[in-house]
C-alpha cells in the first residue's frame, strides 16, 4: 500500500505539487491523469525516492521513503519519464546491472533476467548494444528494469510514450499481466490509455488532486449530472408547458424548432425519463427521440486540462458530483485550488 | 556498491577514456623514467614520479570528469537513486573504480625501480614509499575530480574546474609566501577562512543555527587569543594553510625519503572529507 500525506514539492515560488494526498491499494492498478506539467512526473519521483518533497509524506508499505529508503525502494521498480539506459552496455549487461543494484540474489538473476526479457519481448536484443537500439526498445529495456525481481509496486512514467500501435497493445497486455500480482502505478496524458487498463484513476491538474474514483463511477456521475435531450411532434410552446408540471427539472432550452418538431434540451437533477415519458403521454404530445445528454470523460477531462481556471473548476464539479453530497469521500479536494 | 563499482570498470574499459588515461600515464611515467634513470643514471625513481606530478594534474579531469556529471546529465542516476542503494555506496563504488583505473599504471610503474636494481644499486623503500605517496596524491585528486564532477552536468566544466583546483593545490606552496605574515593580517585572513568554513556548513545542514553558533564561537576564540596573545599570530595564516600543502607531504617522500605519516593521514583525511562531501551534495540536490 502506497500512502501520499498532503505532499508538496516547491520550485522557486512555484508549487509544482501542492497539498496532493491519496492512497494506492494493494492489487490496484493506479491511473494518474494529468495534463503535461501537472506533476504527474514529479509526484513519481518523489515516490521513488529520487527527489524529496518539500513537505509531506511518502509511506510505501509503511516504510517513510526519506526515513527508511532502502527498505522502501526495495518494493518499487520505476520506469521514469526517460527510460535511465547506459548507452554503452548491452541489453543483458545492463540488466545484470540493475538486478545487482535491486539487490536480487545471484542465484535467482539469471531466470528473473529470462522472465523480464521475455516478458518484454527482448529476448533477442540481449547481446545489442543500448546505444543502437530504436526508441521502442530502449522503452522496452527501461520496462524490464522496472519488472526486473518483480517488485510489490511498479511504477511507470508515460510508458507506452514513443511506442508504435502494436508495441502500445504489448504493453498494456503486459501491466494487465502484471495487475495480477502486483500494484501498477501508471501516468499518462491519454484518457482512453488509462482506460483500457486502469481499475482506478487520479486526475491531478497543477499538482492539485481534483478527483480520484474508479472510471466507471467517474463516467456514471457525469451521466447522472447530466442532461436529457428530448425531440416532440409539437411546438416549443407546448413542450415547455408541460415541463413545468414536471418535478425534477432545473432548467430547459430550446435548441431548434421547426415543421411542427422541437427539440429541446432538459436539465435535470435525478433520472425523470419515465414521468416525462407519461407527462408527454398523457398530453397526446408524442416523444420522438429521449436521450442522456452525457459530457462524455474524453470532453470533461480536455475541460480539466484548460488553462483556463474557471473552465478546469467546472469540470471538477462534473466529476466530483454535486459538492454537497460527495463532500466525505472527496475530502481532500479543495475548491479554492482549482 | 560492488554493482556500480563492476559497472564503472567496465564502462571506462569499454569506452577509450580508461585506455587513453592509463596509455598517457605510462608513457609519461616512461619518458621521465627514460630521461632520468636510464640515461642520467640516477638511482631514485622517485625523481621520476615527482616530475610526472604535472601530467597527473592535467590526466586525473579527464578520467573524473564524467564519474557524476555524466549520470545527471543522462538521468542514469534516477536508475542508481531509485535503487535500494545507499547514496554512499554509489560514490563509492564509482570512486574506488577510479583508482581501480588509476592503479594500473601504477602497477606497471613499479616495475622501474626493479629495472634500476637489474643495472644497480636501488633504493627499493624509498621508490615504492614514494610510489605509494604518488598513488595516494593521486587519489587524493580523484576526489577533487568526484566532488568537482558532482556539483555540474557538464563534463567539460567538471573537468576544467578540477584542473583550476589541482594547479590551485599545486602551486599552493608559492602562493601562500604572497599571504601577509603580520598578526592582524592573520587574523582576518583566520576570519576570511571561518567564515568559508561556516559557508559550507550552512550549505550542508540548511540550519543557521548551527551555522551561527560555530561563526560566533570561532571569531571568539579567534580575537580572545588575538588579543591574549597577536604576537603567536605572526605568520600563523601562512602556516596552517603550509600544513595543507599537497606536495609538500609527497616531496617528504621523494626528496627527502622519509615516510612523512601526518602527510599521509592529511591525504587520507582529505580524501573522505571530499567524498563525504560529495555525497552530501547528491543528498543535498533532491531537494532543489
Amino acid at each position: 500500500m502506497i500512502e501520499i500525506k498532503n505532499l508538496v514539492k516547491r520550485y522557486g515560488d512555484h508549487n509544482a505539487v501542492d497539498h496532493l494526498s491519496f492512497t494506492v491499494e494493494d492489487g490496484q492498478v493506479f491511473g494518474f491523469l494529468g495534463p503535461n506539467g501537472a506533476g504527474k512526473s514529479t509526484t513519481m519521483n518523489i515516490m521513488t525516492g529520487y527527489l524529496a518533497a518539500t513537505s509531506g509524506e511518502v509511506l510505501i508499505d509503511g516504510h517513510n521513503i526519506l526515513e527508511e529508503p532502502e527498505a522502501a525502494k526495495q518494493c518499487i521498480g520505476y520506469l521514469p519519464e526517460l527510460p535511465p539506459l547506459y548507452p554503452d552496455m548491452t541489453v543483458g549487461e545492463y540488466l545484470r546491472f540493475a538486478a545487482e543494484l535491486k539487490r536480487i540474489p545471484k542465484g535467482d538473476q539469471a531466470e528473473q533476467l529470462q522472465k523480464a526479457l521475455s516478458l518484454t519481448h527482448l529476448e533477442e536484443m540481449e547481446p545489442r548494444l543500448i546505444r543502437n537500439l530504436s526508441k521502442g526498445y530502449r522503452q522496452r529495456v527501461g520496462l524490464a528494469q522496472a519488472i526486473l525481481g518483480f517488485p510489490k509496486i511498479i511504477i511507470l512514467d508515460e510508458p507506452t510514450v514513443g511506442l508504435d500501435p502494436k508495441q502500445v497493445v504489448e504493453i498494456r497486455e503486459l501491466i494487465r499481466h502484471l495487475a495480477k500480482d502486483h500494484t501498477v502505478i501508471l501516468s499518462s496524458h491519454i484518457l482512453s490509455e488509462i482506460r483500457a487498463v486502469c481499475d482506478h484513476v487520479l486526475i491531478i491538474r497543477k499538482g492539485t488532486f481534483v478527483v480520484s474514483d474508479t472510471p466507471e463511477a467517474l463516467e456514471e456521475k457525469l451521466s447522472a449530472a447530466g442532461e436529457l435531450e428530448m425531440e416532440i411532434r409539437g411546438t416549443a410552446q407546448q413542450a415547455e408547458a408541460l415541463l413545468e408540471t414536471v418535478a425534477g427539472i432545473t432548467g430547459h432550452t430550446v435548441l431548434e424548432e421547426s415543421s411542427g418538431l422541437a427539440r429541446l434540451s432538459v436539465k435535470t437533477d435525478r433520472d425523470i425519463r419515465e414521468t416525462l415519458f407519461y407527462a408527454f403521454a398523457d398530453a397526446k404530445c408524442p416523444i420522438l427521440e429521449l436521450k442522456p445528454r452525457m459530457a462524455t470523460l474524453e470532453e470533461v477531462f480536455l475541460d480539466l486540462t484548460d488553462d483556463d481556471d474557471l473552465i478546469a473548476a467546472k469540470a471538477a464539479a462534473l466529476l466530483t458530483g454535486r459538492q454537497d453530497e460527495t463532500q466525505e469521500e472527496e475530502g481532500s479536494c479543495d475548491e479554492s485550488h482549482l | 556498491m560492488k554493482a556500480i563499482y563492476k559497472r564503472e570498470v567496465s564502462s571506462y574499459f569499454n569506452s577509450m577514456t580508461g585506455w587513453i588515461f592509463i596509455a598517457a600515464m605510462t608513457a609519461f611515467i616512461g619518458i621521465y623514467f627514460m630521461v632520468y634513470n636510464l640515461f642520467s643514471g640516477y638511482p631514485y625513481f622517485s625523481s621520476a614520479l615527482g616530475s610526472t606530478l604535472y601530467v597527473l594534474m592535467v590526466l586525473i579531469p579527464i578520467l573524473t570528469m564524467r564519474s557524476m556529471a555524466e549520470d545527471r546529465r543522462s538521468k542514469t542516476d534516477q536508475l542508481l537513486l531509485t535503487a535500494p542503494v545507499p547514496v554512499a555506496g554509489i560514490v563509492l563504488g564509482k570512486y574506488f573504480a577510479m583508482l581501480t583505473v588509476f592503479a594500473v599504471p601504477m602497477a606497471i610503474s613499479a616495475l622501474c625501480p626493479l629495472i634500476i636494481k637489474i643495472n644497480g644499486t636501488a633504493f627499493l623503500k624509498a621508490d615504492y614509499a614514494t610510489l605509494l605517496a604518488f598513488f595516494l596524491l593521486g587519489a587524493v585528486e580523484i576526489a577533487v575530480g568526484l566532488f568537482i564532477s558532482s556539483l555540474t552536468e557538464s563534463q567539460i566544466i567538471a573537468s576544467v574546474g578540477t584542473f583550476g583546483l589541482l594547479l590551485v593545490l599545486y602551486l599552493w606552496d608559492g602562493l601562500l609566501t604572497y599571504l601577509p605574515a603580520s598578526p592582524s593580517g592573520s587574523l582576518i585572513g583566520l576570519m576570511v577562512i571561518l567564515l568559508l568554513v561556516c559557508f559550507l556548513i550552512n550549505a550542508l545542514s540548511d540550519n543557521w543555527k548551527i551555522t551561527g553558533a560555530v561563526l560566533v564561537i570561532g571569531s571568539a576564540v579567534l580575537a580572545v587569543s588575538y588579543l591574549k596573545a597577536s604576537a603567536k599570530f605572526v605568520s600563523l595564516l601562512p602556516n596552517v594553510l603550509g600544513k595543507f600543502s599537497l606536495l609538500a607531504a609527497f616531496n617528504s617522500f621523494a626528496q627527502d625519503h622519509v615516510f612523512d605519516l601526518s602527510g599521509t593521514l592529511l591525504y587520507l583525511s582529505l580524501i573522505a572529507l571530499l567524498v563525504f562531501l560529495t555525497v552530501q551534495v547528491i543528498q543535498k540536490r533532491r531537494w532543489n
